[in-house]
């Protein structure tokens, strides 16, 4: 089992994300340039960073890369592909998650330990929590606000597609714990056939003790028992 | 043939742009009190094509692929004959 780590320029997580798969988790995994064939994977993480600049819009550019045409194939195939921050921006913008994903609220970079909601808890990313499960992971955006018309979000919500929600210490969706105005709440999203996660906080910044958190192990822990057992 | 092309891209609307309210207050602080305000961006580009039909849907096309996101944004197009 190998796990692909894309990186464009401007991805800034990309050795984050390396570490804890190859160190913490102990997988196979490697740092894949864009430009560079995307093969003999079993599995894709879109990192977090700043991918082009954030030109045009956070993610634009990247989702456009001929590469992102071999993560669409990895993904009809099953395969589990994951993007994290500027991952999941780029993932809405290639089509691969509906949706969008705008300058938060306030506009301004939010940079925090918050508490999600494990509202699915049945897909490859999400299987080793308990549903309602509180869990503390940190975000870093700026563009972090999920926006998707009436109809994306009651079919999110009707095919149990939200992953995680931003709620406070008790599991309560409320505005105040909402910490960049994102609709419902929204912190992560599944595709329809569950195996592209798409979420705007860090899980490679809380998967060990040291860093306060080891909530975050669990995502990538699932992701690959799922490839395991694929 | 070679034509010009303007491209304007702004958000739909109903939708809440939190960096033009900003300016917007920012303006207001400055004395200048406004009953809205948008933010939009503006393409210029010059492109060849045996027609000015063919050059629109170019732009149009390129609008839809990237430079406007069609979850967010509405776009606008003007095109002439240029040179």
């Amino acid at each position: 089992m190998k796990i692909a780590v894309l990186q464009f320029g401007g991805s800034n997580c990309d050795y984050d994300v390396l570490y804890v798969l190859t160190e913490v988790v102990g997988v196979d995994a490697e740092i894949v340039w864009y430009k560079d064939e995307l093969k003999g994977y079993d599995g894709v993480v879109v990192p977090g960073g700043f991918s082009y600049g954030d030109y045009l819009r956070a993610g634009a550019i990247a989702a456009r890369a001929p590469i992102m045409n071999s993560v669409r194939k990895m993904a009809d195939k099953g395969l589990p592909v994951v993007g994290i921050c500027n991952g999941f921006q780029i993932l809405v913008e290639s089509g691969l998650l509906p949706g969008a994903l705008m300058t938060n609220r306030y506009p301004k970079f939010r940079c925090d330990r918050v508490n999600l909601r494990v509202d699915n808890n049945t897909s490859p990313f999400t299987n080793s929590f308990k549903k309602g499960q509180v869990i503390r992971i940190p975000i870093a955006h700026m563009e972090g606000n999920y926006f998707a018309q009436e109809h994306t979000l009651s079919e999110l919500n009707s095919q149990d597609r939200v992953a995680f929600r931003y709620v406070d210490e008790q599991g309560n969706a409320t505005s105040e714990a909402n910490p960049n105005g994102s609709s419902e709440n929204i912190a992560g999203i599944l595709n329809e056939q569950g195996n592209i996660l798409g979420m705007m906080p860090h899980p490679e910044r809380a998967s060990e003790n040291i860093l306060g958190s080891k909530d975050g192990k669990k995502i990538f822990d699932s992701m690959v028992e799922y490839i395991s057992s694929f | 043939m070679q034509y010009h092309a303007e491209v304007t891209i702004g958000l739909k609307s109903g939708m809440l742009d939190p960096e033009a309210t900003t300016i917007q207050k920012a303006l207001e602080n400055l004395g200048f009190p406004t009953d809205s305000l948008e933010m939009q961006k503006r393409f210029v580009l010059e492109l060849d094509a045996p027609s000015k039909d063919e050059a629109k849907s170019r732009v149009d096309e390129m609008c839809r692929r990237l430079l406007a996101n069609p979850v967010i944004h509405n776009f606008d197009i003007e095109i002439e004959e240029s040179g």
